[in-house]
């Protein structure tokens, strides 16, 4: 067990090498430089573009801007080209406004996803079946930009609440259970349509898995002890089919970045996405390279948990 | 006595491609959604020869006079000149911003946006089908210390590491827009998937004996690969295929939300729709109309790309 894991940590470190590498030379060697941001800028003279490139290494060969990033990314000393901030501290700031964002719509997703999947599965060719099936086929194909508009409007004419940003500006001063409220309806928008697509796929997902446990033989043994239906489905049937489940979970995990550029755009929720977003809009390297490592970490911790996970609970497997 | 049975009693009752087109034909939302593909293929390819060749609908006239018109108005405007009245004098979906024919700028668009989606989707089933089937062929092979299996197989988990939306976005973002870049990228995020199952269906094909027996007759490899082995190994792929393909449409059309989709004065959906939700509450038929195609065309992709799925997946299908 201890050496399954030595083993599969080594081999992720270096595929994180790898990974450091390759973005880094597609981002260095893709046209477009943070100098040429804003080429009008009558103040921005020859000499201060040339200072300021010496200032971050871009004058320097390309393995030499890594082994200078890397250096500065180890060592906590790497700065946004944009404000000069030290980037992992931005990062860190961002990442914990998206977190409640990225948990509440997990949340959503494993909750709501696991009831509607077995009953379409026990129900085949039901009503609710297709229902279910042609709205989760709705669901991953309409924009996810053009939903979030339409619920935007009906929120806010129904409820007449506020849903962009993360808190109304000015409520500083109110009472705590009022800022509660107020910082809840900021959040339940924007995690519900980032829970949608994940919610129809999931979905879609347990159906299939339930309806391969279904027909089995166990299942049968299990009903002709005469055993009461609720347990025949949830402890011999769903138990089997939650193994995949492992491997799901470890993979939503890098959605903390990828899956939110647009919503966090949307709905000007500063979180890690849209400080992606804006780092591309100015070419600031080191944040779109750092961010992409930070999520190619989280890919890897999230693929090594379900690894071990899956170890743990499905005894066939030998570490 | 020993009468040569004939080629043609051998022969299946029903080719492959007939089987599966009777099992598909049971699915009623798939069937509908392949005859709706049908039907927007050819619609398309009229819009591109009637905006671009034989010009009856033309998107690019500007009626200042003319803006924020509701769909279904009549032209009967004394201010614009008569040959830029839209066809038929009548505006069936409005008009946008600029006077522009919405109708006109649909049809346009509806080339466009699949043909960035076919030519990605092409682009990755090529790359996916290379790497995939170098990797399930050579993947013996030892390159120094490691196997050509491992190097390409590494090589896709590394790809799988980036957040992909986060990749196309950085990669459009810095290069100069253009349309064929935007194709070229999404195509060379997405080839992953169709790497993995073309090596799963090689190693499962290289060692059958229809295999061995072409290698017998010397007959190239190349040949034995894409002659032999790719029309075995290509069903589960072009099913993974079609819904790549509304992936892409998807994809395009939050690149273009976000500023770095298709640039115009090309039309496609995806900046028809981000152009109009600025005027979300003057004139809503810029977003809905839009929204709704790429909704439709989406979902009849992922339906009938479901449906191709299970009657390709014979485990799928037998279950009672």
């Amino acid at each position: 067990m201890i050496n399954f894991i030595i083993r599969n940590i080594w081999q992720r470190i270096i595929l994180l090498v790898f990974i450091s590498i390759i973005s880094h030379s597609v981002i260095h060697l893709a046209p477009g430089e943070p100098s040429l941001v804003d080429p009008s800028n009558p103040r921005m003279k020859p000499e201060d573009i040339q200072r300021i490139r010496a200032a971050y290494h871009l004058d320097e060969p390309l393995h030499t801007q890594y082994v200078f990033w890397v250096r500065d990314l180890f060592t906590g000393e790497l700065k946004s080209f944009k404000d000069n901030q030290p980037v992992l501290k931005k990062i860190w700031d961002r990442f914990l406004n998206s977190l409640p964002l990225f948990i509440v719509s997990m949340m959503i997703v494993w909750f709501l996803a696991f009831p509607i999947g077995i009953k379409a599965a026990l129900n085949r060719n039901s009503k609710f079946d297709r229902a279910s099936t042609f709205l989760s086929y709705a669901l991953i194909s309409i924009p996810g930009f053009f939903l979030a508009y339409l619920l935007i409007i009906f929120m806010v004419k129904t409820f007449d609440v506020p849903v962009i940003g993360m808190r109304t500006f000015g409520l500083e001063e109110a009472p705590f259970l009022f800022r509660a409220m107020d910082r809840v309806w900021h959040l339940t928008l924007p995690a519900l349509i980032s829970a949608v697509g994940g919610m129809a796929v999931l979905s879609r997902y347990v159906r299939s898995q339930m309806l391969e446990v279904i027909y089995q033989d166990y299942m049968r043994t299990a009903r002709a002890k005469g055993l009461p239906e609720d347990q025949v489905i949830y402890r011999h049937g769903l138990r089997n089919a939650l193994l995949p489940f492992i491997t799901m979970f470890g993979l939503t995990i890098p959605g903390l970045i990828g899956g939110s550029v647009i919503f966090e755009t949307i709905f000007a929720w500063p979180g890690m996405g849209r400080l992606g977003f804006e780092a591309i809009l100015a070419r600031d390297f080191p944040v779109i390279l750092t961010l992409t490592f930070f999520s190619a970490i989280l890919v890897l911790i999230g693929t090594l948990i379900s690894d071990i996970l899956y170890g743990v609970a499905d005894p066939r497997i030998k570490l | 006595m020993d009468e040569p049975i004939a080629a043609d009693a051998l022969a299946p009752s029903k080719g492959l491609f007939q089987e599966r087109w009777v099992i598909l034909k049971r699915n009623p939302m798939a069937y509908a959604s392949f005859w709706f593909l049908i039907a927007l293929f050819s619609f398309a390819i009229m819009g591109k020869v009637f905006t671009q060749n034989i010009i009856i609908f033309d998107p690019k006239i500007v009626r200042l006079s003319e803006k924020f018109l509701p769909p279904l108005t009549l032209y009967t405007s004394k201010l614009t000149p008569k040959e830029d009245a839209p066809a038929m004098g009548i505006y069936l979906l409005g008009t946008d911003e600029l006077g522009r024919d919405v109708f006109a700028r649909m049809i346009e668009g509806s080339f466009v946006s699949l043909t960035v989606g076919f030519v990605a989707v092409g682009i990755s089933l090529t790359v996916g089908i290379f790497f995939g089937g170098l990797a399930g062929f050579y993947g013996r092979v030892k390159l120094g210390f490691i196997t050509v299996d491992t190097l390409i197989m590494r090589f896709v988990d590394i790809m799988l590491c980036f957040p992909s939306f986060f990749l196309i976005l950085t990669v459009v973002a810095l290069l100069p827009p253009s349309i064929y870049n935007i194709m070229i990228v999404i195509g060379l995020t997405s080839w992953m998937g169709i790497a993995r199952f073309v090596r799963a269906e090689f190693l499962s094909l290289r060692d059958q004996d229809f295999v061995t027996a072409a290698r017998s007759q010397a007959i190239p490899e190349w040949r034995i690969i894409f002659i032999h082995m790719v029309p075995n190994a290509i069903a589960p792929v072009l099913v993974s295929a079609t819904i790549g393909v509304a992936t892409a449409i998807l994809t395009e059309s939050s690149l273009s939300f976000l500023g770095f989709g298709v640039q115009p004065p090309d039309a496609t959906w995806g900046n028809i729709l981000a152009d109009g939700k600025t005027f979300l509450f003057d004139a809503p038929w810029l977003t809905f109309i839009p929204g709704f195609t790429i909704l439709f065309v989406v979902l009849a992709f992922n339906l009938c790309g479901e449906g191709l799925r299970e009657a390709f997946n014979p485990k799928l299908r037998s279950t009672p």
